[in-house]
């Protein structure tokens, strides 16, 4: 027991037990030591909070709220906005169903009075070409310390406070009010539905996937190129997501079975700067689901129940469920089974390959946006893998060295790729996605029956990412070192 | 209705590959099976032509295929190397019996060289001894550690270049998930190395890295191999157990799921600042040890004390009294003495 005088509520650990009290200091205390310790929101910074509707999520928001209020002893100083995508498409709900959510999302998000967007995923088929690029240049440069940002940010608050602007609440008034207008983002009961065609065209790239994990799959890659583009779009910088240890424990396990270890830190981490000019930050990864559902419980916060893909799926039905299953059921068994693993994924960083690799090895993965861990050596499982398939195929597509996927496909027409490698205008074919993925991303592509079933700002990308590779090769030997352009 | 090889095209496909899914003949099978073997081995720059190669042979599918296509390979790519069969008698009254049989008929279906090391030899112990001391619960502390060592000390005494053992895809997969789960970072960065150990002890490789446990099964099934199954008898480690059934649900899921974990773990990076033990030699044996004394010395003179407890629990502090051949104090005597059965 904490402190000698409530009496206790609940007991975390065995020994740890709190008074209603002490448990919300220890927690709100645990989210203000988790920014503060890793220091890179900047006050006065807009920060997204990807918001799912989930108990974590809502926990999230609930801090974030406790910590801007004015009596906080140490009080927040970044300016935040919500997220909420609506993804009921893709597990068919009909658009009442999903009206019905969105309201009572839509509630919720009104309280707390920070301002919001709610969007379908259908939003997908709108997005621009440009978004899967990396605007290095727009990366807003942060010299100087954490530090001297605090003592910039209070400076220019003292000056606003002269002129008459007393404190960074009223800014957050005005952003709100700015946001009302914004066209894309709904703020009104009634929640423009999307055009009939996307929500086909959504549905349909799902149903082209062979297995739930596939979907799961595509659907957090998709998901999260949604957010980044209303973090660009609205000038959020970060983007906090609310990722219990509980939830990363499993995605760790799941993220290491999808193959996408290099990327561990990344898709884990408290901070993950993949996309360069906007970072993911994590701050609910110290708390355990546990302590966030007592959290919850005694403090009335509120969560909504929303379906998801793998909702009425056994146990066994995705690489993603049977994670959650087996962690879980571990967790049952051995205790600091979570707890064991997040720490394991402490000590894993981003390869350092990064750097001292030429350039066109820096290139980034066009769907999970992480530098391509495919350029491995011949003694690799990426290479034994190509090897079995090579080995187990056609003679006569043996000469054709990467020609692997080529049967279906590759061309509008579909037949000019058979014969001869140099067809030229291969939009959608495989091969074509397939070289700019990261391993995991060419697994997760693989359970796809068809390509062209993926946005266009996928496709367009792809095409392009694909001509400016090929001009690479051709003036090769005329550019001076490796400082080729991004592609 | 048959269908035809998906890489010749003109046979009868037999199988379906575990791996790729391919439906192929047995001819495609056995050469893509042997070439992918070939083309790890080579890759991975395992061996120099001249050297003595032991394999560690325990009669069990994976070794036996390992040693029949080692022997393909070496006399198809002309590795030069010398190759012979290692195998180690742990001195259990009736569970060698059968394995040793099939590792002795492999010896003379393959025209090579045997040899036998037995824990008496090594340790002066039979397994069944040992399990008279210790009692079943903790007996797998030490055929485990024993046994690692086993082949090293065995291969040492040959005059062996290198060793190599039947470790298939789906063992690695499975020490990947199991470290991870556990926590263990050092491990866990090692285990995917295709070939371990450095100053001191002989360097082990796996040439069966990636090949699939079913595929192996299915090899030896045409190949028509005699083998016999040597499971370690007693329990296995509880996480061991969790990891391999996650991974065959996985496998069900995605056949690939193997690959992509080894992909996974050949790609983790571990931050520098993590610390790492550093690895020494045992000063009594010369086998590798991040401790003074290796895990099987320390056994090893639990036993010969009388006090079989010495090695199963943490007792480094103990190290510098039994390097110096000194003796315990009362207090850690009794500690030491009694086992739970
Ligand atoms: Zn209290
Ligand atoms: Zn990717
Ligand atoms: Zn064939
Ligand atoms: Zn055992
Ligand atoms: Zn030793």
């Amino acid at each position: 027991m904490k402190c000698k005088e409530a009496s206790a509520v609940l007991i975390i650990r065995v020994g740890d037990a709190f008074c209603r009290s002490c448990f919300k200091e220890y927690f709100v205390h645990k989210f203000r030591a988790m920014l503060g310790k890793n220091r890179v929101v900047f006050p006065g910074e807009k920060v997204l909070l990807a918001y799912s509707g989930g108990p974590s999520s809502n926990a999230m928001v609930q801090q974030v709220q406790e910590g801007l209020s004015r009596d906080a002893p140490k009080k927040l100083r970044f300016i935040p906005g919500i997220l909420f995508i609506d993804e009921g498409a893709v597990c068919n709900q009909s658009w009442e169903d999903r009206e019905r959510t969105m309201s009572e999302i839509e509630n919720i998000l009104k309280a707390t009075s920070f301002p919001f967007h709610i969007l379908s995923l259908e939003q997908l088929f709108t997005l621009p070409q440009t978004m899967l690029q990396m605007n290095l240049a727009e990366i807003p440069k942060r010299d100087g310390s954490y530090k001297q940002a605090v003592g910039s940010f209070l400076g220019q608050q003292k000056a606003q406070a002269e002129d008459g602007v007393s404190d960074a609440a009223d800014r957050l008034t005005q952003i709100h009010i700015a946001d009302n207008s914004s066209v894309e983002c709904s703020q009104s009961a009634a929640f423009s539905r999307p055009a009939a065609e996307h929500t086909a065209a959504l549905r349909d790239m799902f149903n082209s996937a062979k297995t739930l994990t596939a979907k799961q799959e595509l659907l957090h890659l998709l998901r999260n190129h949604l957010i980044l583009h209303v973090a660009r779009t609205h000038g959020y910088s970060k983007v906090m997501s609310g990722e219990s240890c509980t939830r990363l424990a499993v995605r760790l396990l799941s993220n290491i079975s999808l193959g996408r270890g290099a990327f561990l830190p990344l898709d884990t981490g408290f901070s993950d700067n993949r996309y360069g000019d906007v970072v993911i930050v994590r701050p609910m990864r110290d708390y355990s689901l546990k302590e966030i559902s007592f959290y919850n419980r005694l403090f009335n916060v509120p969560s909504v129940f929303i379906p998801a893909l793998d909702t009425k799926a056994s146990g066994n039905s995705s690489i993603q469920h049977l994670s959650e299953s087996f962690i879980t059921k571990l967790q049952a068994d051995f205790p600091s089974t979570v707890s064991t693993v997040y720490r394991t994924s402490e000590k894993l960083h981003v390869s350092r390959t990064d750097t001292t690799q030429p350039k066109n090895q820096q290139d980034k993965c066009l769907l999970c946006m992480c530098t391509l861990d495919t350029h491995t050596g011949p003694a690799s499982a990426f290479f034994a893998t190509q090897k079995s398939q090579q080995l187990s195929e056609k003679k006569s597509l043996k000469n054709v060295p990467s020609a692997k996927d080529s049967e279906k496909q590759c061309c509008n027409g579909g037949q000019c790729c058979k014969e001869s490698a140099s067809c030229t205008n291969s939009v959608t074919g495989t091969q074509d996605i397939v070289h700019l993925l990261c391993y995991s991303c060419r697994v997760t592509i693989k359970d796809l029956n068809s390509m062209d079933k993926l946005p266009s700002y996928i496709l367009k990308e792809a095409e392009h990412r694909t001509r400016r590779m090929e001009m690479r090769k051709e003036i090769e030997e005329f550019l001076l070192d490796d400082h080729s352009e991004d592609i | 209705m048959p269908i035809n090889c998906s890489s010749c095209e003109t046979q009868r496909a037999v199988l379906r590959r575990p791996k790729t899914g391919h439906s192929v003949c047995k001819e495609c099978f056995f050469r893509a099976f042997e070439e992918e073997i070939h083309h790890t081995i080579v890759s991975a720059q395992l061996f120099q032509p001249g050297e003595k190669v032991g394999i560690g042979a325990s009669g069990g599918k994976d070794s036996t295929v390992l040693a029949h296509v080692l022997k393909v390979l070496n006399e198809r790519y002309n590795y030069g190397l010398e190759l012979i069969l290692v195998s180690v008698d742990e001195g259990i009254s009736g569970y060698r019996d059968d394995s040793l049989e099939t590792v002795k008929r492999n010896q003379q279906q393959y025209e090579l060289p045997l040899k036998i090391v037995s824990y008496q030899e090594l340790y002066g112990w039979t397994m069944d001894q040992i399990v008279k001391q210790v009692g079943l619960k903790n007996n797998c502390t030490f055929c485990g550690v024993f046994r690692r060592q086993a082949l090293d000390r065995g291969a040492m005494m040959l005059g062996v270049n290198k060793i190599c053992t039947g470790h298939n895809a789906d063992d690695i997969a499975e020490t990947v998930l199991m470290n991870f789960l556990r926590g263990d970072i050092a491990r866990l960065r090692r285990c995917t190395a295709i070939t371990t150990g450095s100053e001191g002890a002989i360097p082990r490789c796996k040439p069966l890295k990636y090949a699939y446990e079913k595929e192996i099964v299915l090899y030896a099934y045409f190949k028509k191999l005699d083998y016999f199954s040597t499971e370690c008898i007693y329990s296995p480690n509880a996480y061991r157990g969790h990891a391999r059934a996650f991974l065959k649900d996985l496998e069900a899921l995605r056949p690939s799921a193997i690959m992509d974990i080894i992909h996974s773990g050949e790609n983790l990076s571990v931050k520098e600042d993590v610390k790492m033990p550093v690895q020494g030699t045992c000063t009594r044996c010369g086998y590798i040890s991040s401790q003074g004394l290796c895990k099987a010395c320390v056994l090893l003179e639990g036993l010969n004390r009388g006090l079989p407890k010495l090695g199963i629990g943490k007792h480094h502090k103990l190290h510098h009294k039994l390097l110096a051949q000194e003796p315990l104090s009362e207090a850690e005597t009794r500690k030491l003495k009694s086992i739970d059965f």
